[in-house]
């Protein structure tokens, strides 16, 4: 995450949509600062912060407190004694059956299937968008629509035909089969995002492109992917987080020495040894939502930005 | 949409073929994932199919017994309540917040990463997380008794009557937070000479926003439909860690019957006519749909 | 203990190259609570010691998560190298589709015809003659758990069994102690119906149920005095907020709850809590009415792999299970009974000895696990769940249970 600067000035820069979306905020100019309307408006907008903010915060502050101070304090007070025992036996000593390394395990393992698969899915849904976008041929639309539905389908209901699938090309139970799942259900929702971006690049551009000569793949590669960074950063996300939190999948199409982080945690919440240990779960937790999240802070602006070239155009 | 494709002369089956051979994957997963697995589902609903697929066909005789099964029911009357709630409130909590975002804020990231990142995290982290709040003997209702009313009940964990509200309050703290964004991101595409026009023409504000902003973020509407949507009827990760369906069947939904008759009970023709049941209600909602916006349609 | 393991791991790291066979089994299994998970630890390091490594494949959150899993690897064609069912019908149809190994040669060198008792344990291994599960332990559902200090605190005698208790709850709910801990899952729940129906209700009459799926008998008077029972531990559980049965089986051990109807597995988290039978806490087997057992338990199974050297690895891993110290060793950790009756469980508590006594005398029925199939036992569990957490009528209830009894096979 450490070009996200970088990343940024180039999508100030490009695209003519990314552009038109950046020029700020629209409506009236604020008066004074403590004008009726102002206390109304900042009023209302903390009261929601507070709400979004309140689970991060009882989280932070359960899993920082000793089992004792749990059971007899209430869940918003802050921690009398601090102590960093929950995080640490989260991250390497809380017990799966005879496995006592807690998420570290975990962590390494979702980093593997998640970059692959990352990778994957936004490579052949971008191209898969472009196709739509720019070279439709009959029945594209067709098959378009049929993969928007399918983005409905409850995963239940699929994961018996995709054992299936899986089982005769022989890849059940690998990385590469993981990856062609999380590729397969990412499509829907990316292709739809990539298809709308592109469609809304100016048509003139592909058009002298394609009196120049070039071709597919060309345009694609020298005219395209530069001018839709922001997009690419909005499927990035969606996809780190999605794949990130998968827990089906990972459970399904895994074994216990590749369990991914999810999993783990799951394990860990649910293996109760006497008294559920809320402040481990709550460590548990929030290093498991610690990536996603990291990514999330980092690149909040580009995401709204990529969103709205992407999504607004239905 | 760009109809930028110089429209195809007829029996071309090699032209765009770089764009066909790109399409491939996509049309595997249209044709043998989504539409083959949903046929491959539908044709063994009418089996008696127990552990492993077989082709033993048994007529309607699972959609009968799914139909009789109260938890069924339940299931179906839940993932309604949920629904229409939950698509009601994160449009009009997502709207009036992207609204507030909008009026040219101080501290708009501040207040934009605080309402997304909820998104973030995984279902499984918001059900744990708010069956800890709501934990009636160490949550909100222990603090409110604290305080002095010792009466007060809100116990959205283990009362039968209002546990599905317990869950929509997670998925709406964890949801929202993408609407708002996909709203801000349509308010911002709105020409900011319609606002100075309506300023000019001295229409109050909420007017504006109901009568002529509203009717031009169409798209980003069907959008946030179309996502809000998808997740409703998934709605499975949430429940299994916040309630495991209970206490009872009171919070079941229709994915945890699939995934609980096909796996647990080892009973794959009743989960298969369950996920049929649930297609069949998804088909009847989207297909109109996605054919005024993506079929039979030729305007650019 | 920690030096135990040590050397085994030692053992098996020194042994492995002398050892042509010797391999990797990854073993599935869903034992995670704390007196599980110390009886899995005695299971792995025996099986270490033969030179093979116990991969350990833990899932949590009981059976009804784990198995699915379980399943889908099998049918998609990425087998474990063992994994736990209960005893029954769980792993039939992956038995009929020949996904499963044929154990009959180490049955037959181990004797197991001869030691394992009560016979049903195998027979619900065996599938046309062949045997396909290496049976690992003996469970039975129908006792009661109580606590002493509870009752001391209410001021009553700790009850004899289940009707005394029923009697007593009054006053624990005035000394605010809560008579009955239940959990929220559903097979709790479920569980609880069935020990009730076989403690109150006879042998007879849960054989005629759930045996022989008669209908007239799910739907007669007699059942409905089970019913009628369950209304009253209904009544008795109300304002239970746990889900897992052994958070509730700690209420009963710190007094909180005044007992619990649970498997004779609860007894490995008393013991995890450093608490005595008789002293902290009482048990009672057939819920103090019925000396009755029903016999159910874990078992082992094998999927069908290629590789050689895992073949033998199964082998030696279904020896190394029935194996007589393993067993004792295995079931003290988990409080369960052994498989086969010639081995030493002097050093098991009352509580054990309790059930290994009823086993011996023949008091035995099978388990319902055995006897209908895990479509039905859901069935069971979605009306049960619905029947604990709401104001259904017991009619009602027997009316839906004699229908699921009825279209049962």
């Amino acid at each position: 995450m450490a070009d996200v600067s970088t990343l940024k000035t180039v999508a100030a820069g490009s695209g003519a949509a990314a552009n038109r979306l950046s020029a700020g905020p629209r409506g009236r100019k604020p008066k004074r600062v403590l004008s009726r309307r102002n206390i109304m408006l900042y009023g209302i907008l903390g009261l929601a912060a507070l709400y979004y903010l309140l689970p991060l915060y009882v989280m932070v502050v359960t899993s920082l407190k000793g089992m004792p101070e749990i059971r007899l304090g209430n869940i918003f007070s802050p921690p009398v004694e601090i102590t960093f025992e929950p995080w640490v036996k989260a991250w390497a000593e809380a017990c799966t059956g005879l496995n006592c390394d807690g998420l570290s395990r975990g962590f390494w393992n979702s980093v593997k299937i998640m970059i692959p698969s990352v990778v994957v899915s936004i490579f052949v849904a971008s191209v898969t968008g472009y196709s739509l976008a720019n070279w439709r041929f009959k029945g594209s639309e067709l098959f378009f629509s049929i993969l928007i539905i399918g983005a409905f389908i409850p995963y239940q209901v699929m994961i018996y035909p995709i054992v299936i699938v899986l089982r005769e090309l022989g890849i059940y139970g690998t990385l590469t089969g993981l990856i062609i799942v999380h590729t397969i259900f990412g499509m829907p929702i990316l292709t739809l995002l990539f298809r709308n971006y592109f469609a809304s690049l100016p048509e003139e551009l592909f058009k002298a492109a394609r009196i120049d000569g070039a071709g597919f793949w060309q345009i694609y590669g020298r005219i395209m992917l530069p001018m839709s960074l922001p997009i690419f950063v909005v499927a990035m996300i969606l996809q780190v987080t999605g794949i990130w939190n998968d827990f089906l999948f990972g459970v399904v199409f895994t074994r216990p020495d590749t369990y991914p982080m999810t999993v783990q945690l799951n394990n860990i919440v649910n293996s109760v040894q006497g008294v559920k240990e809320y402040n481990v779960n709550m460590a548990a937790t929030l290093l498991t939502g610690a990536v996603p999240l990291i990514v999330y802070f980092l690149s909040g602006r580009l995401f709204v930005r990529g969103i709205a070239a992407g999504a607004v155009k239905g | 949409m760009a109809q930028s494709t110089p429209s195809a002369r007829p029996s071309q089956l090699f032209r765009n073929l770089n764009s066909k051979i790109a399409s491939i994957p996509m049309i595997f997963v249209a044709l043998v994932i989504f539409l083959g697995g949903s046929v491959w589902t539908v044709v063994y609903s009418f089996t008696n199919s127990r552990l492993l697929p077989r082709t033993n066909f048994v007529g309607l005789d699972q959609y009968e017994r799914l139909w009789a099964s109260a938890r069924w029911i339940v299931s179906i009357q839940n993932l309604a309540i949920y629904g229409i709630l939950s698509l009601i409130f994160s449009l009009v909590v997502g709207f009036v917040l992207a609204a507030l975002m909008d009026q040219k804020i101080r501290f708009e990231n501040v207040f934009r990463s605080i309402f997304l990142y909820p998104f973030a995290l995984s279902f499984i982290v918001t059900g744990l997380v708010w069956q800890w709040i709501l934990n009636p003997e160490f949550g909100i209702q222990a603090i409110v008794r604290s305080l002095g009313w010792e009466t007060f009940e809100f116990n959205p964990v283990y009362d039968p009557d209002i546990v599905i509200y317990g869950i929509l309050i997670a998925g709406l703290w964890q949801g929202t937070g993408l609407v708002m964004c996909l709203m801000l991101a349509g308010l911002r595409g709105i020409d900011e000479d319609i606002w100075k026009a309506s300023r000019v023409d001295g229409i109050p504000m909420w007017r504006t926003y109901i009568f002529i902003v509203i009717p031009m973020m169409r798209p980003v509407f069907v959008t946030t439909l179309v996502i809000i949507g998808a997740g409703i009827v998934k709605l499975y990760d949430l429940v299994v860690a916040q309630t495991s369906g209970g206490p009872g069947n009171s919070s079941e939904v229709p994915a945890k019957y699939v995934y609980d008759y096909m796996f647990q009970a080892q009973n794959l023709g009743q989960g298969f006519a369950a996920s049929t049941m649930m297609l069949l209600t998804v088909a009847i909602i989207i297909i109109p749909w996605a054919y005024l916006e993506f079929g039979g349609r030729k305007r650019g | 203990m920690r030096i135990r393991a040590f050397a085994a791991v030692m053992a098996a790291t020194v042994a492995l190259p002398c050892i042509v066979q010797a391999a990797d089994l990854e073993v599935t299994h869903w034992w995670t609570s704390g007196g599980e998970a110390a009886a899995v630890k005695e299971l792995a390091n025996a099986f270490n010691a033969t030179g093979n490594k116990w991969v350990d494949g833990a899932i949590a959150g009981s059976g009804s998560t784990a198995r699915p899993i379980m399943i889908s690897r099998i049918t998609g064609g990425d087998p474990m190298g063992a994994t736990q069912f209960n005893h029954g019908r769980q792993a039939e149809e992956l038995v009929q589709s020949g996904l499963m190994r044929d154990l009959s040669e180490v049955a037959e060198k181990g004797k197991w015809k001869e030691v394992i008792k009560p016979a049903s344990l195998l027979d619900s291994c065996t599938f046309e003659g062949k045997i396909y599960c290496a049976p690992v332990n003996i469970h039975s559902w129908q006792w009661l758990w109580l606590s002493n200090a509870a009752f001391e605190k209410a001021g009553v005698p700790v009850p004899k069994d289940w009707n005394e208790f029923v009697a007593a709850a009054p006053k624990l709910k005035e000394a605010g102690i809560q008579p009955l801990a239940l959990g929220g899952q559903p097979w709790q729940a479920n569980n609880l119906f069935d020990a009730l129906a076989l403690s109150l209700g006879g042998k007879e009459l849960f054989e005629k149920v759930y045996k022989d799926k008669d209908e007239e008998a799910a739907a007669g008077p007699e059942m409905a005095k089970i019913f009628a029972a369950a209304v009253q531990a209904r009544e008795l559980a109300k304002g239970n907020n746990v889900q897992d049965w052994n958070q509730a089986t700690n209420l009963v051990i710190t007094g909180k709850a005044g007992g619990q109807i649970m498997g004779d597995w609860a007894q490995g988290e008393f013991q995890q809590a450093g608490q005595t039978a008789g002293k902290e806490y009482t048990c009672l087997a057939g819920l103090g009415l019925n000396e009755v057992l029903a016999t159910g338990g874990d078992a082992i199974y094998f999927p069908l792999l290629k590789d050689e050297a895992k073949i033998k690895a199964q082998d030696a891993l279904a020896e190394t299970i029935v194996d007589p110290k393993v067993q004792v060793a295995f079931n003290l950790k988990k409080g369960s009974v052994p498989i086969r009756g010639d081995v030493d469980m002097a050093s098991a508590n009352d509580c054990m000895k309790q059930g290994i006594a009823i086993i011996a005398k023949g008091g035995t029925t099978t388990s319902v696990d055995q006897l209908v199939t895990a479509d039905t036992q859901k069935q069971k569990e979605d009306l049960m769940a619905e029947f604990f957490s709401k104001e259904m009528t017991p009619e009602a209830a027997q009316e839906r249970f004699a229908e699921i009894i009825g279209s049962a096979d």
